[in-house]
Order: C-alpha cells, then structure tokens, then sequence
C-alpha cells in the first residue's frame, strides 16, 4: 500500500455506562495534516489511544496502512509514531540514551542512529541538553524530546495528542513550525487539539469530534464555508495612521464586509469568499501603498464553526 | 532549524522492525542501565555487602562453633540464613514497581505507544531484574566462598552449587510473583507493599498456622518450597514430616507436626508458581489500559 491511511470503523469505547467513543468512522489518508478538534472529554485521546493500542476498543476496529492495530500492532505501527499526552521518559536516562531507545526499538541502522538521533534534537532545539538527564528538564523540555522521540525513524504517519501542551508560547510556535515542516514530506499527521488558532495555522483538513462522535470532517475551508454563519476577518497593520479617507477606501475594496478600526494604525477586516478573496484583498491594500505592514488573518469563522457544532461541553 | 527533507533516511522505504525477542533485549539493556543509573543496584549492593560485611566481622571476633565446627556448618549458616532475603529483597527493589511504575509514571506511554509487543516490554523487563538481583547474589557469594575458604581451604561444599541453584529458581518464583502483582496495581506503592507483606510476613505466618496448628502441609506457600535451599546443608536431609510430641504433665500431650518439602517437592512448588505467576503477570499486563 503507497498512501499512508488511518482509518476507524465503527470504532466504540465504553467504561461501563460512559460511552467515550460512539461509533466513529473516519478515513484519513494521503500526505496532510489533518486537525481532530474537540472539547475536553470528547474523545480525542481516547481514540488516539487506541490507535496506538494504549487501550482497546470495545467494538470496532482502529486500522493503519490497511492493518488492525489491535490484532498485529508491530506491523500496524511500523510506520507510525505516537505522541500521546505527555509520557513521562526515564529520569535517570539522558536525552541521547532515550532517543537510543527508541531508534533501536524501531530498527534504526546503528550507522544512522547517531546522526538521526542529532538531527531530531536539534529540529526540537535541545542540542544543548543531547547528554544530560532528562529527570531535570522541565514539562516543556521533556515535551521536545517526545516529540523528537516521535522523528525517530522517519515515520510516514505521525499522531500527536496536543503536542504544544505545556510548551511557553514559544515553543507552541516552535513546535507548530516542526509539524509544518513535517508536511513537507510525504506524510500524513493527524493531531488532536483544543487550540483553534492552532489548528487553522498548520492543519488542511479538521475532524471535529464531541461526547465520542464525529460531527464533521473535511478540508478546513470546505467545513468552515458550511457550518459557520461569521464572514471571515483578518487584521491589518500599517506603519502609518489611518485616517477616515484610507478606511473608506478600504471599505470599497471587493468582498470587504467591513472594517473596523482597533487603533490608529491598525483595522480590523470582515470579508467574505475565503482565501481567494483574502489573496485578492492582501493584494490590493499591498497595491494601495497605504503603510501595509502586517496581514493576520484570524480563527473567527473556525471558532464559529466548532461553537455551532460543539454546542455544549461535558 | 534542520529541514526534514534532509534528513539520511527516505522515509518511503521499508521500515524493518526488529523481531520480538530483539525487542526484547534492547529493553532488557536499557531496564538494566536503568537500574545501574537510579542507584537501585548499588543501594541493594550495599545492603547485601552490609550482612557479608556484619557476618565477616561476627564469626571473625566471636568465632562461633555453630559455623566454624565444619565447612558445611559454615556455609548453612551464612548462605542458608541469608541468601532467601537478599532475594525477596532484590524482588521487591528490582519487581515490586517493574510494571506498576510504568502506569504510575505514566514511562509505559513513551514505550508501549511504539511497535513493541507489551510481552517484550514485560519479558525485557522481568530478564533485567533477575540479571541484576543474579549479580547481587553472585557478589553475595563471592564474599562468602571468600571466608569460607580463608577458614576451610578451597575446599566448597557440593550443597552450595546445589543452594546456589536452588536459590536461582527461587528468585525467578519471587520475581514471577512480584511482577504479577506489580501488573495487577497502577500504584507502585501499592505493589511493593503487597509483595513485602507477602514474602516478608504473610506466606511464613500462613506456613506456620497450615502445618504447625491446623497439620496441613504447606504445599502451596513459595517460602515453605525455599526451605530446601538450607535445608540442603543438612546431613541426611531432614525428613518430610516430622512429628514432635510434647508432655504437658497430668497425662496431657501435645501433638506438632513440622513439614520440610522434599527437594523435588520444593523445585516443583519454585517452578510452578514462576510459571503460573508469569502467565498470569503477562495476561493482566497485556489487557491493561494506559488511562
């Protein structure tokens, strides 16, 4: 099989009355990063755990690459790897040591194993700490390894559980520009979250998911154009203040809902027809050679989407 | 930042994972470092030095008849006394929270999340233990073969190689048992308590009411199975039952009757509860849930 697939059928899990899982069906596959949306205690870990055989599903089946991960896990995972929760690593072993694990349970050739273990430390910026103990790193240095932990070996498929969980902003930041670069490869990553600006900046596709069911999924802009009821918005930033004459002719521009000042050199953008029209309009207050220095745009209509659908919480 | 793409290996080609039983020494390596790392060896080192260090000091100054009388007296007292405790001992340092901490500390999400059987991470697991409790026994001895030949000569007793072999069987039954019940809690409080209360109080107390007041023999308690390790020091070898009749006055008797598990006995009880333990300890493990 050339694509990488993840696929659940009819996939159930119930501790005793709760149901967590409610028959979820769900077919990932091909290269992308595909975003699993939900509040807490929706379900999001809990199939994730079962994906990588942490816990077993009442009925159902969790499959990869075709193969049922419950009934042959080594061959289902051979190609994937996992970042579920924060695991905690052996406070006695070393950055290097651990990753060792890792690459020698995953049948790294010793002659890669050195450098791959290298390059993945240095894609989560721990080259510095490759020796040293990792029972005194922080929540958030203890994250990058397992995130480093989960290169290893180059896997075609990755799963991450709010992989930014405990990370300073700017790690979240760094840690979503590795997963974008993980893109860039044949890969396919789905990654749980609660964190919408999160998901809209790194995922194509989004699977939303609520008390154990799967409300929608598609690709981020075909899901957002059917369940929201918001225009789209963006904030612009210019090096200079706008006065009422630029603000009107901003108004007039195509597809431009409205605009709303937030300061004196910043404006707030409602606009409709996606990214299409949000390129034509970035153009065009480019082309205006009004001081644009900055082009945001924002979550509103993902938010929308996942308030409309995920109406109430646990 | 490095750019994935141009990482060595193309991450289209077949991905070889090691067989099982690979799998199974490379966690049994790093369980081991481990170990080496957390200072459990060297603490359960020092305790075992300890007793060889007091016993050395002991017979030196008081030269007690009791084990100098002949080397076979020498090496019951020292090795038939101590080695079954240094064993319960390592169990509960190296057993006790094998499998609990892995839940505990939430490490079972770092290994068991990867493509590893969960039997190779237990196996791995339970061949590491008995490596290190192996070597501490071996210290163990050599300190003690060491007195024993500065009083006797180089002259050892064929009953030690027998206790020594004995004493090996038991330690897999004890790590067997204290891995079972290391599986069967998520706390790893709570498992090493358990396997203390066992192997430290409860199985001698049952042994001691099952034969002694109610007459049974105690077939079925691990402890009463380890008794041949000293009672192979013994010449001849004590028998099976032994029944002892004591005269309380006003024609008054009382009636106690002592078991010592014949040595086919004992190996069969050591056996059987390593097997059935382990079997047991590897079923709870393969259907727990990492909540």
């Amino acid at each position: 099989m050339d694509e990488n697939v993840i696929e659940a059928i009819n996939l159930t899990k119930k501790y005793g009355s709760f149901t967590a899982l409610s028959k979820l069906n769900l077919n990932l596959s091909g290269s992308k990063c595909v975003g699993f949306l939900g509040p807490n205690g929706a379900g999001k870990t809990t199939t994730l755990k079962i994906f990588t055989d942490l816990i077993r599903p009442s009925s159902g089946q969790a499959m990869i690459n075709g193969v049922n991960v419950q009934s042959n896990k080594k061959k289902a995972l051979s190609d994937c790897s996992a970042l579920i929760e924060t695991p905690e690593i052996y406070p006695s072993m070393t950055v290097r040591e651990a990753l060792s694990l890792v690459a020698e349970l995953r049948g790294v050739p010793r002659s890669e194993r050195t450098s791959q273990i290298e390059e993945v430390v240095a894609e989560v910026k721990m080259s510095d700490w490759l020796d040293k103990n990792v029972g005194k790193f922080s929540k958030g240095m203890k994250q990058r390894v397992n995130i480093a932990s989960t290169l290893i070996g180059n896997p075609s498929i990755i799963l991450l559980d709010e992989p930014t969980s405990g990370l300073d902003p700017r790690g979240m930041a760094e840690v979503r520009e590795i997963v974008k670069s993980l893109k860039k490869k044949d890969r396919l990553i789905f990654m749980s979250s609660h964190l919408l600006n999160e998901v809209a900046d790194v995922c194509d596709e989004v699977a939303m998911i609520d008390h154990g069911k799967l409300l929608a999924y598609g690709p981020l802009e075909e899901i957002t154009d059917k369940f929201s009821t918001v225009d789209d918005s963006a904030e612009a930033q210019f090096s200079r203040p706008i006065d009422e004459s630029i603000n009107s002719q901003i108004s007039r521009i195509d597809n431009i809902v409205s605009v709303e000042k937030i300061d004196s050199r910043t404006v707030k953008i409602k606009y409709t027809g996606g990214l299409k029209s949000q390129e034509y309009i970035l153009a065009t207050l480019a082309g205006m050679q009004i001081g644009l220095v900055g082009f945001k745009s924002s979550s509103t209509r993902l938010e929308d989407t996942y308030l409309n659908l995920i109406k109430e919480t646990l | 930042m490095i750019d994935m793409e141009t990482m060595n290996v193309d991450i289209n080609q077949e991905k070889k994972i090691p067989g099982s039983l690979d799998q199974l020494f490379i966690i049994t390596k790093y369980e081991l470092l481990n170990y080496f790392r957390s200072r459990r060896f060297l603490i359960l080192l020092i305790i075992g030095l300890i007793i060889d260090l007091l016993l050395t000091g002991i017979i030196g100054y008081y030269r007690p008849q009791s084990f100098l009388s002949s080397s076979l007296s020498f090496y019951s007292g020292w090795v038939g006394n101590s080695i079954t405790f240094i064993i319960i001992l390592s169990a509960i340092f190296f057993g006790g929270d094998s499998i609990s901490g892995e839940f505990q500390n939430k490490t079972g999400f770092f290994i068991a999340s990867r493509p590893i059987r969960r039997s190779s991470i237990y196996t791995g697991k339970w061949i590491a233990s008995f490596i290190a409790s192996f070597l501490i026994i071996i210290i163990f001895l050599a300190i003690t073969i060491a007195n024993g030949v500065y009083y006797f000569g180089a002259s050892v007793p064929y009953q030690l190689w027998d206790a020594l072999a004995f004493s090996i069987l038991y330690l897999a039954a004890v790590l067997g048992f204290a891995f079972f019940f290391s599986s069967l809690f998520k706390s790893s409080a709570y498992s090493i308590i358990v396997t203390v209360i066992l192997f430290l109080f409860a199985f001698t107390l049952i042994q001691f009411i099952v034969s002694s007041l109610v007459g049974i023999e105690p077939w079925f308690i691990i402890t009463y199975a380890s008794g041949i390790i000293s009672n192979i020091f013994t010449v001849p070898f004590p028998p099976h039952v032994v029944t002892t009749v004591t005269h309380l006055g006003h024609g008054r008797t009382l009636t106690t009757t002592t078991y010592n598990a014949t040595i086919s006995e004992g190996l069969i009880i050591m056996a059987g509860y390593f097997i059935i333990s382990t079997l047991l300890g590897l079923f709870v493990f393969e259907k727990r849930e990492f909540n």
